[in-house]
């Protein structure tokens, strides 16, 4: 990669290159001082255009890393949680119950009545002082009722439960906040009850309003109900479209009309596909706002020329010889493209199809003009009841004041992009697999 | 019964048709062995089937919209109709929650009024459901029926069949433009009714943009509605803050790619670009708001300027900036390989050195393509939403100053149609104008831009 002039003349002049040194003397009355200088001019030109093009590489890679590594230090710390150590002795308690009653669905209000929320107000306060213990979450209790219910031999002996401090506690103990907080956080800290744990909770939790309780399951099963639709959607019209127009579409000026939409769709900026299913589907369904059902509809609507587009291109792919081969033997035409020319190109359009699904999974805004932007503190249990979706939740995140959801927010980043990553790795494995070069 | 469940019926009856009918075609085999029938068994179980589900199909989306307009249609038929308030809003309110209540989605009533009306709504659910139920069978056993007598040895199922296979390929390819007509059609809708509303001429050339979402709707302030600051804000972050950052990035790194770059590098580096392009835009929104304005921000204070903002135009661009990149990027590389090796090869036969090719033949030869590349990408930028919802304001700036804050018709959109407003108010519906201002001209720019790659392609094939 040197760029001396005689490497240049190399690349595009081949024997020439040779003479360049050597021969100047021979040639001395064509190389004039000027021509000299000009061609010094001109390979420093040379070389300075090739450094812009490095300089153009290097710095989108780098945008790339620091943009990569910035969510990923941030996001390292969305994972943990500030935690307060509390062991509850339960025998002294004086809570009741057994393997049946704790397993039992109304286990949680059998607890509250029996004073779970004071009993465990008492041992953190005697574990952690009122001061600390005003710092425990108030429904840190809910916690320690799912433990019993998870594990009720527990009640015949003490546990150290580790509860999520407040958002005002755990802030201090990042250095943040106000400085009573910080000072409290430093004295729990060396006492070693308080500290970062990983907070495992964060995958299997929903929203809430502090940054200590938030999780990104309901997000995640949101995002992955409504993927679901527009997979059930798009797949079939996309490729069932692309083979008609690839295959058997009349050159007339329907097909013309057909062509342009899809190209057309393919270029639309996607807040307009969410004007769509806000004048459309939700004037249609108007119970279904924020229902996985509406979104996955706007979405399919979406990515179906992009399956399209890349579904036609494999087909074409596929030599025509194979369906000569097919009519030869007697097969009708649409046996022809359903026997032979399907199979043959399906590996082309999943990889597309992968492709479109992980730019659906990324998209954000036709999704909040129809209203998958709710607080939604529940993971949605069907295609019709409400939910959100990872990037609108990390849309909403992103817009609290809370200090403590930034690093929330580069945790969901974080799987968000390791999903995206996933499906593009299997579209490249799929595409390195059964790509044929016929 | 959920359209779900019919949904499984049919599918069950579907079934039982396909075997059925194989059954019956197997039957003329056996009964004359020496004579062939003209269709394989399968396609006889396919004609019965397709009989059977298409119709069923059909039925079942008319009737996912009708059942529930049914069920409300049966209770205010049932004497306690009479009981409820005569207040639509209430009204309504009542009749949602009882619903709920009997279908088993929430535990009880909020209104004590609403009480009244479970039993009712359970009654006319039951009703619905029969009659859905009745109707599906039916449809499954006339269309059964119909084809059924139709089976003979020498029936051509095949044919039919596939025409039908035929018809459903058609309707997957007509979704394309219905969607589009969709889109036109709304867009259109609400923007007529806007202009009822506000006149166009304030719209298009008014220079104050302050809709007021909580004023009265029968009188709307035309003058609050001038669009002029927003177009200038999308122009100046979209397509010239936005193309000072990727046009020169995207160009020459195609060009280092495929001019300079050694093999091992560009395997490297390709795909790196095609992260950049695959992630979403919400992430580069989050970034540009919380790492890059603030870095543009200190920056700009620490030269001396006073009244720089966090939510400056200048951040909401570079990043947008950066994402197209790739795209740009792509384009370019695609125009250039498209230029014939031969005019490269004179250019250094005649002692050209490498930049001068690229910069005096290939650029000049590849300049229709990239240009269309430019506008494509310019109607990406210009269309793109999250990171200038994220990054950039949300109040309407003529100005000139890219550490100003500035918004953009897509900010617009969201933050009307994000609000409270009612449907009816002008600012929602000023939405669906800026929508369909922002879906002609992304129209027409992938029209043109289209059209000059298809003549640049030619000229060269």
């Amino acid at each position: 990669m040197s760029s001396t002039p005689a490497t240049i003349h190399d690349a595009h002049g081949g024997p020439a290159a040779d003479a360049g040194t050597s021969v100047i003397g021979s040639f001395g009355h064509t190389r004039t001082p000027e021509f000299e200088k000009r061609l010094q001019k001109r390979y420093r030109k040379e070389r300075n255009f090739k450094r812009m093009g490095q300089g153009a590489i290097l710095f989108s890679v780098a945008v790339l890393i620091f943009l990569l590594g910035n969510m990923l230090i941030n996001g390292v710390g969305g994972f943990q949680r500030a935690e307060l150590a509390v062991p509850i002795d339960f025998p002294e308690s004086g809570l009741v119950g057994d393997e049946t009653s704790l397993t039992a669905s109304s286990a949680v209000q059998v607890l509250e009545l029996q004073g779970l929320p004071e009993i465990v107000q008492f041992y953190a306060e005697e574990a952690l002082g009122e001061e600390g213990a005003a710092q425990l979450s108030r429904d840190a209790w809910r916690d320690v009722a799912a433990a019993l219910q998870g594990d009720p031999s527990l009640i015949e002996r003490t546990h150290t439960f580790n509860l999520a401090a407040s958002s005002d506690l755990a802030s201090g103990l990042s250095g943040e906040g106000s400085a009573e907080m910080q000072a409290l956080a430093q004295r729990l800290e060396e006492r070693g009850v308080l500290s970062e744990k990983f907070d495992g909770g964060f995958l299997s939790r929903s929203d809430a309003t502090s940054p200590q309780q938030v999780g990104i399951w309901g997000a995640l099963k949101g995002s992955i109900l409504t993927m679901i639709i527009t997979l059930a959607l798009a797949f079939p019209v996309g490729v069932l479209s692309a083979l008609y127009l690839e295959e058997y579409a009349p050159r007339n000026r329907w097909t013309d009309l057909i062509e342009v939409s899809i190209n057309n769709l393919a270029a639309v900026p996607s807040i307009i596909f969410g004007l769509l299913g806000l004048a459309v589907f939700l004037t249609i369904f108007p119970n279904f706002r924020s229902a996985p059902l509406i979104g996955g509809l706007t979405l399919a609507l979406m990515t179906m020329p992009v399956i399209v587009i890349s579904g036609r291109n494999a087909i074409k792919a596929v030599p025509p010889s194979i369906r000569d081969g097919a009519l030869a033997v007697g097969a009708s035409p649409l046996q022809v493209v359903f026997h032979h020319v399907l199979p043959l190109a399906l590996p082309g359009m999943l990889t597309g199809t992968i492709i479109g699904m992980a730019r659906a999974l990324g998209e954000t805004a036709p999704l909040l003009l129809i209203g998958m932007r709710a607080f939604v503190a529940t993971p949605p249990d069907g295609f019709t009841s409400p939910a959100t979706v990872l990037p609108v939740q990390i849309f909403l995140w992103s817009d609290e004041i809370d200090r403590g959801f930034v690093e929330r927010t580069s945790a969901a980043i974080v799987i968000l992009l390791l999903f995206l990553l996933l499906m593009n790795s299997f579209a490249i494995y799929l595409r390195n697999k059964f790509e044929k070069t016929w | 019964m959920s359209p779900i469940a019919l949904l499984l019926i049919a599918i069950g009856l579907g079934l039982a048709g396909w075997l059925a009918g194989r059954a019956k075609a197997w039957s003329f085999q056996k009964a004359e062995p020496n004579v062939r029938i003209a269709a394989r068994p399968v396609y006889h179980a396919w004609y019965v089937a397709a009989w059977i589900l298409m119709p069923l199909l059909g039925f079942l989306i008319a009737w996912s919209f009708l059942s529930s307009q049914l069920i409300t249609y049966f209770v205010l038929q049932s004497p306690a109709a009479d009981s409820l308030p005569a207040f639509e809003f209430e009204r309504a309110a009542w009749l949602d929650e009882a619903r709920n209540v009997a279908l088993g989605n929430a535990p009880g009533v909020f209104n004590a009024g609403a009480e009244a009306f479970i039993e009712p709504f359970e009654a006319a659910i039951l009703r619905v459901n029969i009659i859905g139920i009745v109707i599906t069978l039916l449809i499954a056993f006339a269309g059964a029926a119909y084809a059924f007598v139709r089976l003979s040895p020498d029936f051509r199922a095949r044919r039919k069949v596939e025409q039908k296979v035929m018809w459903i390929l058609i309707a997957a390819s007509l979704v394309a433009i219905l969607t589009t007509f969709g889109i036109f059609a709304s867009l259109v809708f609400e923007t007529v009714r806007f202009f009822n509303m506000v006149s166009p001429v304030d719209f298009l050339f008014g220079t104050f943009w302050g809709p007021d979402p909580m004023s009265s709707a029968d009188s709307p302030d035309g003058s609050r509605y001038g669009a002029i600051p927003l177009f200038w804000g999308t122009i100046f972050i979209g397509a010239i803050i936005a193309m000072i950052v990727a046009i020169p990035l995207g160009l020459m790194s195609a060009v280092y790619l495929t001019q300079y770059a050694d093999p091992t590098l560009r395997r490297w580096v390709k795909p790196a670009l095609e992260i950049l392009a695959g992630v979403p835009t919400v992430v580069y929104g989050y970034f540009a708001a919380l790492t890059v304005a603030p870095m543009i921000r200190d920056a700009a204070v620490a030269i001396g300027l006073e009244n720089a903002s966090t939510e400056s135009a200048l951040a909401a661009g570079v990043v947008m900036g950066v994402m197209i990149i790739p795209f740009v990027s792509s384009m370019a590389d695609d125009s250039i390989a498209a230029v014939p090796g031969s005019m490269r090869d004179g250019s250094y036969a005649m002692g050209a050195t490498k930049s001068e090719t690229i910069t005096k033949v290939l650029f000049p030869a590849a300049l229709p393509g990239i240009v269309a590349g430019v506008m494509l990408a310019v109607s990406r930028a210009i269309g793109e939403t999250m990171i200038v919802v994220m990054a950039a304001s949300t109040a309407a700036n003529l100005s000139a100053n890219p550490l100003e804050r500035m918004t953009t018709v897509t900010v617009q959109i969201v933050k009307m149609l994000t609000g409270e407003g009612s449907f009816d108010h002008p600012a929602t519906l000023s939405a669906f104008a800026l929508g369909f201002v922002l879906f002609l001209v992304t129209l027409a720019l992938n029209f043109v831009a289209l059209r000059v790659v298809k003549r640049f392609r030619e000229a060269y094939e």
